[in-house]
């Protein structure tokens, strides 16, 4: 297991070390110039080609993709001085840059920032789990029946709607139309500061990840639940005497939890990577929403670290669901 | 091995106050395509210490009448008619919470593919234990396992107390089924159904497990009922015989009298499509033409007939037309077939046994 672990470490870190490449070679050889954003705002949008080779030269983007690249992923374990303009700045480790459009260190924006990401992505992912699981569970009890098919046909309409309409529906209505009370009042305050407000602010974009997130969770737990429901150990189970409860949850559900799982934890991953989407509508300033902001403005540096904090998120939370299913299954453990 | 010597008056098939009394059963799925009659009119009886064996085709409707009897058809899905008596307790129509008494305690069920009918995910120990809890409220979870390691004992497991912490996976093909055995012998039941226990299990393993079932049964002094398509198991274990064809039974009566002198064309078929090892290698293997029916459009009259040699032996076509009764054949009120074949034991003897074991038929 302690093994199995290490080796998922180390290919994680590969994944990581590639994406993060990969995101450093798009913006290098891509269309638009990584120094022009910094240079028109330097410049007062009279950036002269002369002017641009100048900051070119100075950011160095004149060194080649290697020796730059290298600068930047040693930045990242020993720190590194920097200019801007004619201002030197210490970017201690971990460095990843500064903003080309803030001019603040890459690494405190997005420190900033996490809290309010990993706040709307945890409480979206329970509430979709806490809904989807038991409601896949009583319409798998019940298949074939109306409430089932009612139910199966209404989720599969929400979830045909495209996300960021629900959501921005969802905003148009509480807050702008009908303006109710704290659910019309979204936005981001940290937990610390007043968790009251951090609640409230938070509500309507939780509700809106958990009700068109639940949509599929029901759909899966369903499906693996119907599936589960008509094997062998099941029927085991109910000539033993055992209530129906029992039979449905400790014998059914822990094996239909399997797959779910699994769905689980690549959606939180993606979701901790940034919910631009819910970011965006609710105006709260988290990982998605500024790395919308930094592709559209290539700010180099930003984009770059959003894709490394997703893919960091994204392998560790494939580890963890590794983790799990070897809990759930102990066929898994032992191979 | 020895197959149980009791006079056939003691058979449970007489015996008004047999422990599980089955009357008129009738089994019946509706389906989009249209109801599905999957067992029809089926009457046996099981006394304490007897062991009925089921015999038939996949669809016949062995397990599905089985399972009745433990109520374990979802109500929703089947309509259930008739009477299951067990220890003189009406089992159709009772609730929920009154089946869930007799599941796994009084009445017990041994699944075929140990594998698939063990969680794979709890340890046997657990999975023993919770059938032993469910059934004795007051026992602790040390109960529970103790008594786990005596059944797992009992059964022939090795080293027991460490393999009462093993998943089904880490069990061999022949400890599952024993660890199944265990499980449905836990509260000691006083009926136990085995569906096709032996299914999946090489010929040695089998003969081991059977050979358990006895010894357990002798034990318990528990009434059994053995699901199987292999005759051979019949022979071994059974003291009555009923065998089923598209949901009806076609022939039932003491074990020697249905492998020795059977009456319907269909049990013939069985007979001959058996492999013997021991057999001259002029005896012949007969399959039985065609395939099983559909349930959904069952053939109207005897429902063998489309695919009954001897259907022209019997005079008009009475066979296409009228479905035979179960009745006394000709050897006596215990030995009832659903045929109309006027003088099967003729021609059992000329022409079934001619052609599968022809020494039988003249050393007779």
């Amino acid at each position: 297991m302690f093994a199995y672990i290490i080796k998922r470490l180390i290919s994680g870190v590969i994944v990581v070390i590639l994406v993060s490449m990969a995101v450093f070679a798009l913006f290098w050889f891509g269309p638009e110039d990584p120094a022009r954003p910094i240079c028109n705002q330097q410049t007062g949008n009279r950036c002269t080609p002369d002017r641009l080779e100048n900051f070119e030269e100075q950011m160095g983007y004149n060194n080649g993709f290697v020796s730059e690249y290298a600068a930047y992923a040693k930045g990242i374990f020993a720190g590194r001085q920097m200019e801007i303009g004619s201002t030197q700045i210490d970017c201690d480790a971990p460095c990843l840059g500064y903003s080309h459009r803030t001019f603040n260190l890459v690494w405190e924006e997005l420190i900033d920032r996490v809290p309010a990401t990993i706040s709307v992505a945890a409480g979206g992912a329970v509430l979709y789990l806490l809904l989807g699981v038991p409601i896949g569970v009583a319409a798998a009890r019940r298949r074939g029946t109306l409430g089932d098919k009612l139910l199966v046909s209404s989720f599969l309409v929400i979830s045909s709607v495209p996300y960021y309409l629900f959501a921005l529906l969802a905003w148009l209505y509480f807050t702008l139309i009908w303006q109710v009370p704290i659910l019309g009042d979204s936005g981001y305050t940290p937990l610390t500061d007043n968790p009251a407000k951090w609640f409230g602010g938070l509500l309507l974009p939780w509700l809106c990840l958990g009700i068109f997130g639940c949509t599929q969770y029901t759909r899966y737990t369903r499906g693996a639940m119907v599936e589960t429901l008509s094997e062998d150990y099941i029927r085991t189970a109910k000539a033993k005497g055992l209530k129906p409860s029992t039979v449905v949850y400790r014998h059914g559900l822990r094996s239909a939890l399997v797959p779910v799982v699994t769905v689980f934890g690549i959606d939180l991953g993606v979701l901790l990577a940034g919910t631009i989407f819910t970011e965006r509508i609710f105006e709260i300033q988290g990982i998605g929403r500024w790395g919308l902001q930094a592709v559209q403005s290539f700010d180099l540096p930003v984009v770059s670290a959003t894709a490394l904090f997703g893919a960091i998120i994204i392998v560790i939370s494939n580890l963890i669901v590794d983790v799990i299913y070897s809990v759930l299954d102990p066929r898994v453990r032992l191979s | 091995m020895t197959i149980h010597n009791m006079p056939s008056s003691s058979t449970g098939n007489g015996d008004p106050d047999a422990f599980l009394v089955v009357e008129d059963l009738n089994v019946e799925f509706p389906t989009p395509d249209g109801p599905v009659q999957a067992v029809q009119d089926l009457s046996y009886r099981v006394g304490l210490g007897q062991t009925l064996g089921i015999v038939g085709e996949s669809g016949s409707g062995k397990s599905v009448s089985s399972m009745a009897v433990l109520g374990l058809h979802d109500a929703q899905r089947s309509t259930i008619t008739g009477s299951i008596k067990i220890g003189g307790q009406e089992v159709v129509g009772l609730n929920e919470p009154g089946l869930r008494k007799l599941r796994g305690n009084a009445v017990s069920m041994i699944f075929q593919d140990a594998l698939a009918a063990l969680h794979p995910f709890y340890r046997i120990g657990a999975q023993l234990g919770e059938a032993y809890q469910v059934h004795h409220s007051s026992a602790s979870k040390r109960d529970a396992r103790r008594k786990s390691i005596e059944m797992l004992d009992r059964v022939g497991i090795p080293q027991p107390d460490k393999r009462v912490d093993d998943f089904p996976h880490q069990f061999s093909g022949g400890m599952r089924q024993r660890a199944m055995i265990a499980m449905g012998l836990i509260n000691d039941p006083s009926l136990l159904i085995a569906d096709e226990p032996t299914t999946a299990l090489d010929v040695t393993v089998q003969a081991q497990i059977l050979d358990l079932l006895q010894d357990l049964q002798r034990e318990f002094n528990s009434a059994v009922i053995i699901i199987t398509h292999d005759l051979g198991v019949i022979a071994e274990m059974a003291d009555d015989v009923l065998v089923m064809y598209a949901g009806r039974a076609v022939e039932y009566g003491p074990c020697k009298e249905i492998l020795v002198a059977p009456e319907m064309p269909y049990t013939w078929g069985l007979l001959s499509s058996i492999p013997d090892v021991m057999a001259d290698t002029d005896a012949r293997l007969i399959p039985i033409p065609g395939n099983p029916p559909s349930l959904l459009s069952p053939p109207s009259g005897c429902s063998f007939h489309p695919r009954c040699v001897h259907v022209d032996k019997v005079p008009g076509a009475l066979c296409a037309t009228t479905l035979p009764e179960l009745l006394p054949g000709g050897r006596g009120p215990h030995h009832l077939k659903r045929c109309h074949l006027a003088n099967p034991a003729e021609i059992f003897r000329t022409e079934v046994l001619a052609e599968i074991a022809p020494k039988m038929v003249e050393e007779n």
